[in-house]
């Protein structure tokens, strides 16, 4: 009996692989075959219009020469850049103080709970009814511009959807008002992480809040903060939902706050052009591939720098023991 | 275990990113330029398509007209208030046949309902769930009517006689390249120049639409009459594309020659007079359907008037003149806003905007009951003429129209008692549509989209033009710039 039973040892792996079947399958049936199938099409003249097929061509690269010559897309990845970048800054400076204040040991504030509840909020809000309201707000007969009217006495609006800074600025505001509160939520984690030691023997020492806060906090967040901000350029660089919605996917005006995406999405709106979209979606794929890469790198870098110093640590206790 | 989590960081990154790559694709099969002969069915209908009645609409607006004027309809089981007009039951609707009338209602807006017509229709000869009608409009309407996916009308059994008291552009727009009709329509939409009475004898000293008309005959005329509203303080216009229509249906040559886009001299005459209009203070810088732009046609707008067709000055104008909107509880009655306050007169030129046509798709098993409605909605005469009393539409039917233009006694409440119908009945056997072609909707939009930035001064006008094209192109991959 006991000899069988070492024979016939019970395997319970296979329901692991079981289990994780699901995700694999819908995995590849609308992720991985998209993804294959998109990069093919971007070596095929292929599109659709109203109702005339156009018959599939193999092209080679011819896509992707013609896309570069045309040259549009790098304005739109400058747009991208530009209404990101807008966004950015303000967002990692709120958050790093807001970050900073709910975990002071000092300033213990009060109802923590309920303002962590208010600043995620906006995110959980679809981005597309944001925009929208924000759309409503700053119109030609919006508040804003009533508020705009008293002030100034004038008796025509400003018309913000008719510049090319305000639209940005705005764009860029609701981006900042839908991701200031994750940030803050993943910066505090960050800093709660920080070996609580370091600040109680700063405070011995007589280090002042804004010293404690760079020489110490920064230093020990680093890997987070640049975490935060490739995460949050991927997001950026596939930025759709906000401008297509403001600007009702036309990226007005002079087509300014066309992001990569919207022009993406504009190959296959109408007449379809999968050949165009697709090129397009490559290169994106391919951008946003160098960014998660260029995070990792990072990571690695910490890790090894890491390692270098432990090693150092044993050398020079294997040398103290020599003595 | 580090190294595992740093690989695994790695992979859900790329994975992220690979899920941009996740574009729409289908891959069905090239058949290169359309045939216009009707398609042939490669399988029948089900029984049950048999006996129901398939209908594409974007809107309600014909599913309305259909409940209360079509004589098979029945009523009764499908819980529809005779008396109030409106449907409070909630199953599906019948004809007295017994048969179900389906309607598929996909939004207009961003080519959402032709991108599902479309599908639809190229799945139509392998389903057995056949699409018996669906509707189109002017600016795509040879999209259809040039396809292999509508039934010639005369094959079921709709006769020249039947369509006679047609106005010619309605047929004209709905003829295949080979000649026969593929569409009908149960409106005509002659366009008119709608105007505030109180701000015309304020500026000019009368309201009456004769003497007004004479002022505004012609572009020259136009623009003068604008000078003077500008110096008592009131626009011409209210936005950029309010004089789109009224230049682009007067255009000489058509947008698409073969796959070569063409920009017509009248477009660029609309291109400078806005311009004009726009340094000048003369038009209050709104885009057409903005909140804007219709708060301009209410009591707190400063604009003498509007271009609109009929359908425009009777259900939008109409609606967005009031003082207390419906939606508030206010009523369509003189005192509300400006309700009666409003004229109409020709304007410089002739214009038609908008319309609805019924096609019989390709493959429908129910090519009688289609046949029946089309003739009951768009050729009966009683019917016309009902529909227009009623709800102030202008019907297709020149004899009826005629009726109602000669009735001395008839006015429009909402015009100050000017009879409406007249007019209409004046301008719409001027309309021509032969310069249309299936692209007319996106180059309109994209035309109008690129030179806002020039009226805005954030482009010039070679800049914007520049623009138009690429959105052109965007939309059309198989037109190419002249």
């Amino acid at each position: 009996m006991a000899s069988s039973n070492k024979h016939k040892s019970i395997s319970y792996a296979k329901w692991g692989y079981i289990f994780i079947l699901p995700f694999f399958i819908v995995y590849a049936a609308f992720q991985l075959y998209p993804m294959f199938s998109t990069i093919r099409d971007s070596f095929f003249s292929k599109m659709t219009v109203g109702l005339i097929e156009y018959p599939e061509k193999f092209v080679g690269l011819d896509n992707y020469t013609a896309l570069f010559k045309e040259g549009d897309i790098f304005t739109y990845f400058g747009n991208t850049f530009i209404i990101w970048i807008i966004g950015f800054i303000p967002q990692i400076f709120i958050s790093l103080l807001l970050a900073a204040w709910f975990t002071d040991i000092r300033l213990k504030l009060k109802a923590q709970g309920f303002f962590k509840v208010v600043i995620y909020l906006p995110n959980i809000i679809m981005a597309a009814a944001v925009s929208m309201l924000f759309f409503a707000i700053f119109s030609d007969i919006g508040p804003i511009n009533d508020i705009y009217k008293s002030i100034s006495g004038s008796d025509t609006p400003y018309q913000f959807f008719s510049h090319i800074a305000s639209t940005r600025i705005i764009i860029a505001i609701i981006n900042f008002i839908m991701w200031y509160g994750n940030t803050t939520i993943l910066l505090m984690a960050a800093i709660m992480g920080v070996d609580p030691a370091l600040y109680e023997a700063a405070e011995i020492d007589g280090a002042t809040p804004s010293q404690t806060f760079w020489q110490i906090t920064i230093p020990s967040i680093r890997p987070i903060l640049i975490y935060v901000l490739v995460t949050s350029l991927i997001g950026g660089v596939q930025m759709y939902d906000i401008p297509q919605i403001i600007t009702n996917g036309q990226g007005n005006p002079v087509r300014s706050s066309m992001t990569v995406v919207m022009f993406l999405n504009n190959q296959i709106s109408v007449g379809k052009n999968y050949g165009k979209a697709g090129t397009i979606s490559v290169v994106l794929f391919i951008v946003a591939a160098i960014l998660s890469l260029a995070v990792a790198a990072f990571n690695s870098m910490d890790q090894i720098a890491e390692n270098r110093a432990a090693k150092l640590k044993k050398k020079k206790l294997k040398g103290a023991l020599k003595i | 275990m580090t190294k595992l989590k740093r690989v695994l960081c790695g992979t859900m990154c790329l994975a992220m990113a690979g899920s941009m790559l996740t574009a729409c694709g289908d891959d069905s099969s090239s058949s290169g330029d359309a045939a216009v002969a009707p398609q042939e069915q490669k399988k029948e209908g089900s029984a049950d398509s048999k006996n129901t009645i398939k209908i594409y609409v974007w809107n309600q607006e014909f599913q309305g007209l259909f409940r209360r004027y079509y004589p098979e309809y029945d009523a009764e089981k499908s819980g529809y208030d005779t008396a109030k007009h409106e449907k409070t039951g909630t199953g599906d609707d019948f004809l007295k046949d017994g048969k179900k009338v389906v309607w598929v209602v996909n939004e207009n807006e961003g080519n959402n309902y032709q991108d599902k017509l479309d599908t639809a229709l190229k799945a139509q000869s392998e389903s057995d769930d056949k699409i018996d009608m669906f509707l189109i409009e002017a600016d795509y309407a040879l999209k259809y009517v040039n396809s292999q996916y509508t039934t010639p009308l005369a094959d079921i059994g709709i006769t020249d006689s039947d369509t006679a008291e047609m106005y010619d552009y309605t047929k004209q727009v709905a003829t295949a390249t080979d000649g026969s009709l593929r569409a009908v329509s149960w409106q005509a939409t002659p366009g008119l120049f709608a105007y505030r009475r109180d701000i015309a004898k304020y500026v000019l000293g009368t309201d009456d639409p004769a003497e007004v008309q004479e002022k505004l005959k012609d572009w020259d005329s136009f623009d003068k009459v604008a000078e003077e509203m500008s110096a008592k303080g009131y626009k011409m216009l209210s936005g950029y594309d309010d004089s789109y229509r009224v230049f682009s249906n007067n255009v000489s040559k058509p947008w698409v020659d073969g796959d070569t886009i063409q920009i017509d001299d009248q477009l660029m005459k609309w291109v400078d007079q806005t311009k004009d209009y726009t340094d000048k203070g003369y038009n209050n810088k709104t885009s057409l359907w903005a909140d804007a732009w219709n708060a301009d046609q209410g009591p707190s707008g400063k604009v003498f008037g509007f271009f609109y067709s009929t359908w425009g000055i009777n259900f939008t104008l109409a609606g967005n003149s009031l003082e207390v909107s419906e939606k508030k509880g206010g009523k369509k009655e003189v005192g509300n806003g400006l309700y009666g306050q409003y004229a109409v007169c020709e304007g410089p030129a002739a214009f038609f905007w908008g319309g609805t046509w019924l096609c019989c798709a390709a493959g429908s098993d129910n090519t009688d009951t289609v046949a029946d409605i089309m003739k009951k909605m768009t050729c009966d005469k009683d019917i016309a003429k009902n529909l227009t009393l009623d709800t102030l539409d202008y019907t297709n039917n020149k004899s009826a129209m005629q009726e109602i233009a000669d009735d001395a006694s008839y006015g429009s409440e909402f015009l100050g008692g000017q009879n409406h119908v007249k007019l209409f009945a004046a301008a719409a056997p001027n309309i021509k549509m032969d310069k249309t072609t299936k692209y007319d909707q996106g180059l309109n939009e994209a035309f109008q989209a690129a030179f806002k930035d020039y009226f805005e001064g954030n482009a010039d006008k070679d800049k914007a033009l520049e623009n138009f094209y690429k959105a052109a192109i965007e939309k059309y991959p198989n037109l190419k710039q002249a």
